[in-house]
């Protein structure tokens, strides 16, 4: 890249191989997330160039400054450099772990639903409305139209755990994203019908009225600027989970499309930020970025951990004073209950309003017992079902009133 | 200009500010690239004071804009001085002066307030400009203040285009409150500051606290070290280390070990919720100046 823009290292006595080595450390770093362009590069060059290069940690210091872009880049950017430059062996260790994720790309990919397990059974309960339909497709439109609104309302009240076959599942995605987006706009009339000016804005009226001599004939209010309400969402990924994670995923994928706000988190044995991958418009590319990030679900969660990961280093960003912070968890925590209280109470301090959403609470005779959830329950403004879609969609006047 | 980083570190220190070994490195690429840089960093670590201390390096001003929700153009860039105006168009009415000779003065420079950064842009002598806390102002500002930290010039409507006199260094600061954008991050240069080691805290005691002995220093730090790892829930900054530096040498404390009832009263200096006062018993902090040497 470097090398086919000659002039921007012009006058410089670097080597060509210099050049070709820079440039590929370039892709070494994009390969590990870091977002470095060509303007990037022509600076690196010219650093190079300048004879601060001389001392390789200089140099190190020199290009960290540079190329990264925040802390996490920061951290990073040592152990890169150290790899790419100074010993082969030490570099396939750190360039390996971004193809590491690969096969368990796949993995993921089945876990979110884009590819339903071949071997699991079809319940008969399921086939027959499938039967029905392939009949009725022959018929009139508007019968067609009719039990397409009558599936999708027994879809709704389905548990997420029988939806069964393909197509009952993307119909399911399809209908939590417009739930999301459904969500979303409403939010934005109601906040769009209340705004209105009550103070009178001194500086700005007279500045307006200047050509009308000074008389104040146009005046100009102040409002108070609303601040949307955010929506984080954790969800867990972990094995206990995984019939229900990948509706949730699609979920958070519309959400993340339709808020203006919003923040998505994924938890398994650490927490991962996945904004920037959910936020592709495209489902399929989404999901490929998550399964990239996320390294180890389906394991067991270590939710209280994570907590303290969020509280630590994410909340005072991504939390503001209307945010509300939605945990969607069976709760199964593997570390010590006393953690996750401590985290719950922190969490609670911060932000508007708690919602935990348990897939569990659908089932029949449940009682929330797991230990972590116990010790999260005080801390819980809003403890709700989330086994399918219309508890999701109950969600929404709880929301709207925040 | 070229300035070698030897150079910066020594006159960061002979101004009191101790670096760390990456910062000069930072700041001369900083004048090399003409690229502004961007502090991050945990409160109290002494972000705003790395911009103090370049201006007295360079023997220049310092310019500093505070940034706030709802910070807007008129408080960050330029403001026509509206009252001013309006007294100078009632006068001249009285005088029955020419409308258009008017209208020329009361739009010219007489009449327009500065604010931070025209004033920075402004300047002969190359001053530094901080923009403290950045993610604190509003997306829309922080689009606007790419397009001036790219071009250097600002254009008033009624009064044309003004290009930068010299390019000022500047410095922008973030608490990490939320995140920047991707094209903000990109045009400058990074730096993170994090809690200094013991070495370098001691000596930023010794250069900030008069009076006191080298040894308390050493304990000072060390102490303030492990109280870090403890896990609170406000860890204490340099700010913190140094009022309780300052404390100390005020109760006449030379050795933590003497006195260990007043290091416990005083720690509070570095304790700021009630969840951590709560928590440091006498025990913890016996237990934590057992391990100071």
């Amino acid at each position: 890249m470097v090398a086919a823009h000659p002039d921007a290292i012009e006058g410089a006595e670097v080597g060509h191989r210099m050049i070709g080595r820079l440039a590929a450390f370039m892709q070494a770093l994009r390969d590990n997330g870091f977002a470095v362009g060509l303007k990037e590069s022509e600076d690196a060059a010219q650093v190079m160039a300048s004879g601060l290069a001389t001392p390789p940690a200089i140099f190190r210091t020199a290009l960290k400054t540079l190329l990264s872009a925040r802390h996490s880049d920061w951290q990073k950017f040592d152990d890169v450099f150290d790899a790419f430059w100074r010993g082969r062996g030490a570099r396939r260790v750190v360039l390996v772990s971004t193809h590491v994720a690969a096969p368990k790309a796949a993995e993921l990919r089945r876990l979110v639903g884009a590819d339903p397990e071949p071997g699991r059974e079809t319940g008969l309960a399921e086939q027959r409305p499938r039967d029905c339909e392939d009949a009725v497709e022959d018929d009139a439109g508007g019968r067609a139209r009719m039990e397409g609104a009558s599936r999708a309302e027994r879809l709704a009240e389905t548990d997420f755990r029988k939806i069964a076959d393909r197509q009952a599942m993307a119909e399911a995605h399809a209908l939590a994203e417009r739930l999301a987006q459904r969500m979303r706009s409403r939010f934005t009339r109601r906040e769009r019908a209340r705004s209105k000016g009550r103070r009178i804005d001194l500086r700005r009226t007279i500045r307006r009225n200047i050509s009308h001599g000074g008389v104040p004939i146009e005046l100009l209010l102040r409002k108070r600027k609303r601040k949307p309400l955010r929506l984080v969402v954790l969800l867990d990924a972990s094995g206990s989970m995984s019939l229900y994670t990948s509706v949730f995923v699609r979920f958070i994928h519309g959400v993340l499309d339709h808020f203006r706000e919003a923040e998505a988190f994924l938890v398994h044995t650490r927490l991962v930020h996945v904004s920037g991958a959910m936020r592709e418009k495209d489902v399929g590319r989404a999901l490929e970025r998550l399964s990239l990030l996320a390294q180890g679900v389906g394991g067991g969660t270590r939710i209280g951990e994570c907590l303290e990961t969020f509280n630590r280093w994410h909340a005072r960003s991504v939390i503001h004073s209307r945010t509300c912070v939605m945990i969607i968890s069976d709760g199964y925590d593997t570390g010590p209950p006393e953690a996750m209280s401590g985290q719950m109470r922190q969490l609670a301090r911060r932000c508007k309003r708690i919602v935990w959403l348990n897939p569990m609470i659908g089932w029949d005779g449940y009682a929330p017992e797991a230990r972590g959830m116990q010790a999260a329950l005080p801390h819980v403004d809003l403890f709700a079902p989330a086994h399918n879609l219309q508890s999701l969609a109950a969600l929404e006047p709880y929301l709207a009133r925040l | 200009m070229a300035t070698s980083r030897e150079q910066i570190a020594e006159r960061l220190a002979a101004v009191g500010y101790v670096a760390d070994r990456e910062l000069p490195v930072a700041l001369q690429l900083m004048d090399m690239l003409g690229r502004p840089l961007l502090l991050e960093g945990e409160a109290g670590v002494g972000k705003t004071e790395v911009a103090k201390s370049l201006a007295s390096v360079h023997d220049t001003a310092l310019i500093r804009l505070q940034c706030y929700e709802g910070l807007d153009q008129s408080t960050a860039l330029y403001e026509w001085n509206y009252q001013r105006q309006l007294l100078a168009i009632r006068a001249r009415e009285l005088q029955g002066a020419d409308p258009d000779a008017l209208e020329r003065d009361i739009f010219s420079e007489r009449f327009l307030l500065e604010r931070p950064l025209l004033a920075a842009i402004r300047r002969e002598d190359r001053p530094v400009l901080l923009i403290d806390e950045v993610d604190r102002a509003d997306e829309e500002f922080e689009a606007f203040l790419l397009e001036l930290l790219s071009d250097f010039q600002v254009s008033v409507p009624e009064l044309g285009t003004i290009k930068a006199r010299s390019i000022p260094r500047v410095v922008l600061t973030s608490n990490n409150t939320r995140e920047l954008s991707d094209a903000l991050r990109r045009r400058c240069l990074y730096h993170y500051i994090d809690y200094p080691d013991v070495e370098r805290e001691t000596r930023i005691i010794l250069a900030r606290v008069p009076r006191i002995g080298t040894s308390l220093a050493l304990q000072i730090a060390a102490m303030v070290e492990s109280v870090r790892k403890e896990g609170l829930r406000k860890v204490p900054g340099v700010a913190e280390t140094l009022d309780w530096a300052a404390a100390l040498v005020g109760l006449a404390v030379e050795n933590l070990h003497d006195d260990r009832e007043t290091v416990h009263q005083t720690l509070r200096c570095l304790l700021k919720t009630q969840e951590d006062r709560a928590r440091f018993t006498p025990e913890v902090s016996a237990r934590l100046l057992g391990k100071v040497a």
